[in-house]
């Protein structure tokens, strides 16, 4: 799973070290490789899941668990955009703007949340819960303009879809749809699959739902563009709880 | 390089010959070829970071751009450095270099001898064409107390991240980020906090790393060099020793193969900062009215004979004692020696202050080399921490292992820097050592473990045994050959016998094993060879075995064998000593039991003290003489393998300190003796004379081109002939013929002149002084300064190097078998801890608290337990316990060490306040430490 609910904000958390049950998974990550450090990447990925950044307690624990130092993990950590070495918001927005986007509104859209989110990407919102960032491809190029909410895809998206789709996020409504710290699911498979049938079941059929649903609101903006009238009404991608 | 396979490529349309797996930038240089570059570094693995060394080579497709330094040259390979291509990349990528770069020279420490500089001016475009804003960079950032780094001026090159991670082993400096905004720094709060970090600030290729030492110091343009030999420590690294107005300003290390390779430590590097002190001794002080007083010399020289001529008088020769002598020269030494055997005839002398080897264990067992350690079939290390102590050689060692698979079967009462390299780690309990050696030399004789069942740890001990007599080839029935031991002493609160049983006994199981001394001070190699031991005389012989001899040489000798320094101390303090000399030497910091120092020299009547300083022991003399330190007295000096280099002289001695040897000359006249010794020449030449270990080591021969690296003594049994043309410019390749044989096989032709790229400010300084390679690639040094070293009647003293037949006469040098078993020592009980110390590069010694720099680098005093025995003993880390020894007690703070095995403490030596020297009682072979709560 994601790592443990973490209810506190971010910034109650700076010094944030692995958890026992990351730790284990850890393990079991560094074990899967002939060479300890080259588990370097995924373990990083699994700070993150945790804390949404490498804090420099777990940086420091993670090179004592493959055997390098800590200013080894940061290189390697900095040099990746997507593994955070600064602590982010609960939802990293990253919004792209490589060709197909860019064609499509992606700088647009990139302004556009700059504007509502009242932060510069690259930044972080005052009330810690939205981290913006401009991204390159993210291979969803055929709903371009697109953006990844914790690595889950929207597109494509207009101006109102984003503002929705932020509404959502913040009043909670897509909690199940995006999860905390969102997490590379290669990384969460090749930890070894601790994680049991049934959950991983329920956890595609939540997101089957969601993709039911985000398809629906999808139908609904387009018929209300079709019909080219000019209401406000909200109805983004109505999260489900 | 006959053994190599040779192959030829074609450079330039002229045919050069390149060794297998050479890379085109150094095939190129050796054939005369330059090509610019910035990340490549002869000593480090290539990374083809920075493309300054594109050269064009022709592949199936024609020719292309490709990075000479990555490159490995091939047979019939085609590569054309000078097209136009090749000019338009070196200018392309020279621009882009510049496009951060804050181009801040008239600041930067490097103007004058930057490569950036040097190459942009050589290779580079006449301007830029960017017009964008240049990334910043807050500058400088301190990552260590040492080193500072201005990331704006870094040029990317990974040299001193390479460094750190590859040569040090010290990650603790990275590349972080991308693209441009690419830095180098540290994790936040971790500072490049290592021995090594000043070799990154001589290596970088232009002005991001400083050191504090050297930041805006001098100008290039202003300084002067001459290369020396580093007598920080007994490896002996190389080095150009740069001054500025008469002051040394700075050492750069000089590539030796056979030593450093271009490394210095920290300490090496920085601590010439001593040398500059306010604090030196400078005039001759003589006790007045209690106090130490400024006089002449010649009042001091009539008050220190008188003080001397008085205990002679009431106690005879064994009444008076000679402490200390590693930090002289071997010409300082050898003086010391004939004024302390022959004039005094006392035998009463010892360079080592009970912290080291008996003297006969390390000239008597047979010697290796450093290449020979790192080559070796196996190398057992039964040594003080050789990253603390020998920190080079630890390099050395460390590559070896990682690079060649050495194997290393680590004897310790502690773990070392090596420790997780070593492939059998033995531990033993101090004293233990003599037991656990023949434990695995001889399984089935080994005594019992004990009374108790054998446990799993017993059984895991010996498979490590077993795993050691496997790599020795012990159970192959092999003699040793090829195994080296690196020998010293890992702990100064265990007996030394103990070790020297070890040594005896390894010796005699493995006939063929070499073995490498692990003295630590300076030229404490050099003082045993020149006779600084009781029972020896110059040349590693046996008082006894060289009576005749240098009774013909020296006219008086001792009549019986003298004290080490334990024993001077005890009869100092017993009132049977009438007087101490101290040569460079602080019994009170540095010999084990201070308690026994402190009252030698409160029961002594008269002591001389020869140093640079005033430490806590001279401050106690009647009469102190100050001595010329490095870099301001020339002559040579002995490193760990028996390597004899020389020492440069590059500045005048403050005030008016003189040379050692000189202080013993002028002691002996006013002894009413005559040393018969003028010059450091003629000390040199007497020595070759009469050493015999030093036999055919003529100064000629030493001033050679060949022997830059040094030449180990004693030199093979070859006939020494002496080849026209050795040491003359031009004079074809000189290679002593004597130098040749395997064993101590010195110098393998001339070495390859400097690149100054691998140590850019090397080839930009001023030469001057007397032995300089380093800035000399061509010839090097002057006719003058060549006449200078071996003097004008240079045809007459190879004549005399000729003339070795009386080797037959001579004494033949020692060799050591003694007790294979060491005296028993106690067992400790359930309650106590047994002590382990030995010394960390930065501790109170009067050196490094000389140096602004290094001083605050010693660390505070820890003792250091396994979290087992600090459970046991109900303590938490961090806790402040009471240290408790019979004798003596002191309030220390608790860490938890896994590196500790479990029963025992440590606690580095010489750290500020009260230490271990306080808790050891030299009558006793162990120190067993009880904890107390406070
Ligand atoms: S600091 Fe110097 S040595 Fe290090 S990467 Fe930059 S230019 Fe190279
Ligand atoms: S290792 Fe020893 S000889 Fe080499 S630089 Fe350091 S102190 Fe000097
Ligand atoms: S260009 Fe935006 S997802 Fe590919
Ligand atoms: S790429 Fe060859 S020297 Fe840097």
């Amino acid at each position: 799973m994601t790592g443990p609910a973490d209810t506190a904000g971010p910034e109650a958390r700076p010094a944030g070290g692995l958890s026992p049950e990351a730790l284990a998974q850890a393990r079991e990550l560094v074990a899967l490789y002939p060479e300890p450090r080259s588990a370097l990447v995924p373990l990083c990925h699994l700070v993150q899941a945790e804390h949404g950044w490498l804090t420099p307690q777990a940086m420091v624990e993670v090179a004592d668990l493959i055997g390098v130092t800590p200013a080894e993990v940061l290189g390697t950590a900095s040099f990746y955009d997507m593994l955070h070495t600064e602590p982010v918001g609960k939802y990293v927005i990253g919004v792209c703007t490589n060709i197909a986007c860019l064609l499509n509104g992606g700088i647009e859209l990139l302004e556009h949340a700059e504007e509502r989110l009242g932060t510069r990407a690259g930044a972080t919102t005052a009330d810690n819960l939205f981290t913006l960032e401009e991204v390159e491809c993210i291979a969803l190029c055929d709903k371009a303009p697109c953006l990844t909410v914790n690595w889950r895809f929207f597109g494509p998206l207009t101006h109102d879809g984003f503002d929705a789709l932020v509404e959502d996020l913040a009043a909670g409504r897509l909690e199940g749809e995006v999860p905390r710290h969102g997490i590379l699911n290669r990384v969460r498979r090749e930890g070894g699959l601790r994680v049991a049938r049934e959950e991983v079941l329920a956890e595609r059929a939540a997101s089957d739902q969601a993709l039911e649903q985000r398809k629906a609101a999808r139908e609904a903006v387009e018929k209300r563009e079709q019909a080219q009238q000019g209401q406000g009404g909200k109805q983004g991608g109505k999260g489900s709880a | 390089m006959p053994d190599d396979e040779t192959l030829t490529m074609v450079l330039d349309g002229r045919p050069v010959p390149a060794r297998k797996g050479e890379k085109i930038i150094a095939a190129a240089e050796r054939a005369g070829t330059y090509i610019p570059r910035f990340c490549y570094h002869p000593r480090m693995r290539p990374v083809g970071m920075c493309r300054m060394c594109l050269v064009e080579v022709k592949g199936p497709r024609g020719f292309s751009l490709q990075p000479a330094c990555f490159m490995d040259a091939a047979d019939g390979m085609e590569v054309v450095t000078t097209s136009d291509k090749v000019k338009k990349a070196q200018d392309g990528i020279l621009e882009f270099l510049l496009v951060n770069h804050p181009l801040d020279c008239p600041v930067c420490d490097k103007g004058g001898e930057c490569p950036l500089q040097d190459q942009t001016m050589t290779w580079g475009p006449g301007e830029s064409r960017l017009v964008e804003e240049k990334v910043h960079f807050a500058k400088p950032i301190w990552i260590s107390s040492l080193v500072a780094l201005d990331r704006e001026r870094c040029i990317q090159c990974d040299r001193c991240t390479r460094f750190a991670t590859e040569v040090a082993g010290e990650a603790l400096i990275n590349f972080i980020s991308r693209g441009d905004h690419l830095e180098v720094n540290t994790f936040p709060e971790l500072p490049f906090d290592s021995y090594f970090s000043g070799n990154t600030v001589q290596i970088c290729p232009v002005g991001a790393l400083t050191a504090t030492p050297y930041r805006f110091k001098a100008r290039p343009w202003d300084l002067e060099q001459c290369e020396s030999t580093c007598t920080s420590c007994a490896v002996g690294c190389r080095v150009a020793v740069q001054s500025s107005s008469d002051r040394v300003i700075r050492y750069l290390g000089v590539d030796s193969d056979p030593v450093n390779h271009g490394w210095l430590c920290d300490k090496g590097r920085f601590d010439f900062e001593a040398n500059n002190s306010e604090d030196r001794v400078i005039h001759p002080l003589l006790r007045k009215d209690q106090e130490l007083q400024e006089v002449t010399w010649s009042r001091a020289l009539a008050a220190a004979a008188q003080g001397l001529r008085r205990a002679l008088d009431r106690y005879g020769p064994s009444g008076v004692g000679v402490i200390g002598g590693a930090r002289l020269t071997n010409e300082d030494a050898y003086a010391w020696a004939k004024l302390a055997k022959s004039v005094l005839r006392t035998d009463s002398v010892d360079a080592q202050l009970g912290d080291g080897l008996p003297a006969e264990v390390v000239l008597g067992l047979p010697r290796a080399t450093i290449d020979q350690a790192c080559s070796a079939r196996a190398l057992v290390l039964l040594a003080p921490d050789l990253h603390e102590e020998l920190p080079i050689l630890h390099l050395r060692l460390r590559q070896a292992v990682l690079d060649g698979g050495l194997p290393v079967v680590e004897l310790a009462p502690a773990a070392s820097g090596l420790s997780h390299l070593a492939r059998v780690s033995l531990p033993y309990r101090p004293g233990e050592a003599a037991d656990l050696v023949q434990q695995v030399l001889s399984p089935h004789r080994a005594r019992s473990a004990g009374p108790s069942a054998p446990t799993d740890a017993d059984a895991a001990a010996r498979q490590a045994r077993e795993r050691a007599r496997q790599l020795l080839g012990l159970d192959q029935g092999g003699r040793g050959e090829g195994v080296v031991v690196v020998l010293g002493r890992p702990s100064l609160a265990e007996p030394a016998d103990s070790i020297a049983a070890a040594a005896a006994a390894l010796a005699q199981a493995l006939p063929e094993a070499r073995f490498l001394p692990a003295l630590r001070r300076a030229n404490v190699h050099g003082a045993l060879d020149m006779g600084l031991a009781p029972g020896l005389l110059p040349g590693r012989v046996t008082l006894e075995e060289g009576r005749d001899w240098f009774t013909r040489g020296w006219g008086t000798l001792p009549d019986s064998r003298g004290q080490e320094t334990a024993g001077m101390l005890a009869a100092a303090a017993e009132g049977r000593m009438g007087a101490l000399v101290l040569l460079g030497a602080d019994p009170l910091a540095d010999f084990p039991d201070r308690r026994l120092a402190r009252r030698a020299l409160d029961g002594v009547e008269f002591v001389v003290a020869v140093d640079a300083f005033l430490n806590g022991s001279s401050r106690r003399a009647d009469v102190v003489l100050p001595a010329a330190m490095y870099a301001e007295r020339p002559g040579t000096t002995t490193n760990l393998e028996g390597r004899i280099t020389r020492l440069g002289q590059k500045v005048v001695a403050p005030g008016t300190c003189r040379p050692d040897w000189m202080i013993a000359a002028e002691l002996a006249a006013a002894l009413g003796a005559d040393l018969g010794l003028e010059s450091v020449e003629e000390i040199w030449d007497e020595i070759e004379r009469l050493a015999p270990s030093h036999a055919g080591i003529t100064r000629v021969l030493l001033a050679s081109r060949s022997s830059r690296d040094g030449l180990l003594a004693p030199l093979p049994r070859v006939p020494v002939r002496i080849q026209p043309g050795v040491g003359r410019p031009g004079g074809g390749p000189a290679v002593h013929p004597g130098t040749t044989d395997t064993g101590v096989g010195a110098t393998q032709g001339v070495p390859a002149p400097i690149d100054p790229m691998a140590t850019p400010g090397i080839g930009s300084a001023e030469r001057h002084g007397v032995p300089n390679v380093a800035g000399a690639p061509e010839d090097w040094s002057t006719e003058e300064e060549r006449e200078a070293w071996e003097g004008p009647d240079r045809e007459a003293r190879a004549e005399e190097a000729r003339r070795q037949e009386d080797v037959a006469s001579r004494p033949s040098p020692l060799t050591y078998s003694g007790p294979t078993v060491a005296p028993d020592v106690p067992r400790v009980d359930g309650y106590g801890l047994r002590l382990v110390t030995g010394r960390v590069l930065y501790d109170q010694g009067t050196l490094v608290q000389a140096c602004p720099s290094l001083a605050p680098l010693a660390p505070g005093p820890r003792l250091r337990v396994n979290r087992y025995d600090l459970d046991r003993l109900g303590r938490a880390p961090g806790d402040r316990v009471r240290v408790v020894t019979p004798g003596a007690s002191l309030v220390l703070e608790a860490v938890v060490d896994p590196g500790i095995p479990r029963g025992s403490a440590a606690l580095a030596f010489n750290l500020e306040g009260e230490g271990a020297a306080d808790l050891i009682d030299a009558t006793k072979p162990v120190t067993d430490v009880r904890l107390e709560t406070i």
